[in-house]
């Protein structure tokens, strides 16, 4: 079983209380009706689908409730980190400095 | 308040062997969510003390609280405290908004106590039961259901259990109590 670090618990739990949230950082158009089909069809359905580092959210659905984002590697199932949904988008590559 | 007690009759479930079962008596319970600027007018209407740590708790002797997430708390009172409460928490509404809401017949609550209480739990939760303080708590998961989990002490703990899915959540102790005992 995967240990993930919640950051609003601030402490390292079993993945079981936890449910994947899909890919982080996808903003909904402000103005949904001034979008054009293409736009609106990406922002709905077209993710990254990386192979490798991926930023993606997280709930913490036993515990405190909150959504949070983390970047995983998809290979190797590993969580580089986690961070509060309202935190900057952490650079990848201090995270892959980090990790070494 | 509300309570409903059918099929939930409170008294002992597993009166001997190495850990013990109880359903406990009824009690007022609250769901509290509120931001962080209004805890002190929040805390002083219900008599303690917020903590402001997921997983801590804090008591007054009558009623006590424990924090389950950032702006989120469970408040458990005497059944006769139910309306004080309520009505110090109305008094403040204008100036501390909250969300208090009833939550009493939402739940019930088993005590596990006993030698080996921390290992039954293991039968069904992945969070490690040794991380949990006494006098703590946290929200977790047991066979796939959300229970709030209550440490009294190193070896009893009480589990609130959403009542719809208290049987099955029951029933998966009781096993674990009869294979304790048969050991
Ligand atoms: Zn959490």
């Amino acid at each position: 079983m995967l240990l993930i670090h919640c950051p609003y618990c601030n402490q390292t739990l079993p993945e079981a209380e936890f449910t994947y949230a899909g890919e982080a950082h996808i903003a909904r158009p402000a103005d949904p009706s001034s979008v054009s089909d293409e736009e609106w069809r990406d922002f709905l359905f077209i993710r990254t689908n990386v192979k490798g580092p991926h930023y993606e959210r997280w709930r913490h659905f036993h515990g405190c409730g909150r959504y949070f984002n983390a970047v995983r590697d998809t290979v190797s199932d590993r969580f580089l980190i986690t961070y509060k949904t309202d935190d900057p988008r952490p650079e990848l590559s201090d995270l892959l400095e980090k990790s070494k | 308040m509300t309570v409903l007690t059918h099929a939930f009759t409170p008294g002992p479930i597993v009166a001997s062997g190495p850990v013990k079962l109880t359903l406990m008596a009824p009690v007022a319970r609250f769901s509290l969510r509120l931001r962080a600027a209004n805890i002190p007018a929040v805390s002083m209407a219900i008599g303690v003390e917020l903590p402001i740590t997921v997983g801590e708790r804090a008591s007054n002797g009558t009623t006590e609280a424990i924090c389950l997430g950032p702006d989120e708390w469970m408040v458990i009172a005497k059944s006769d405290n139910t309306d004080t409460l309520v009505s110090a928490c109305a008094d403040i509404y204008a100036s501390a908004t909250h969300s208090l809401t009833e939550v009493s017949a939402r739940e019930i609550t088993v005590r596990i106590e006993g030698d080996r209480a921390a290992e039954l739990l293991t039968i069904g939760c992945p969070r490690d039961i040794d991380s949990i303080p006494v006098g703590g708590g946290c929200r977790t998961v047991v066979d796939g259901v959300t229970v709030v989990l209550w440490r009294d002490e190193e070896q009893s703990f009480r589990m609130d259990i959403w009542r719809s899915f208290a049987l099955h959540v029951i029933d998966l102790l009781c096993r674990g109590c009869k294979e304790l005992a048969a050991e």
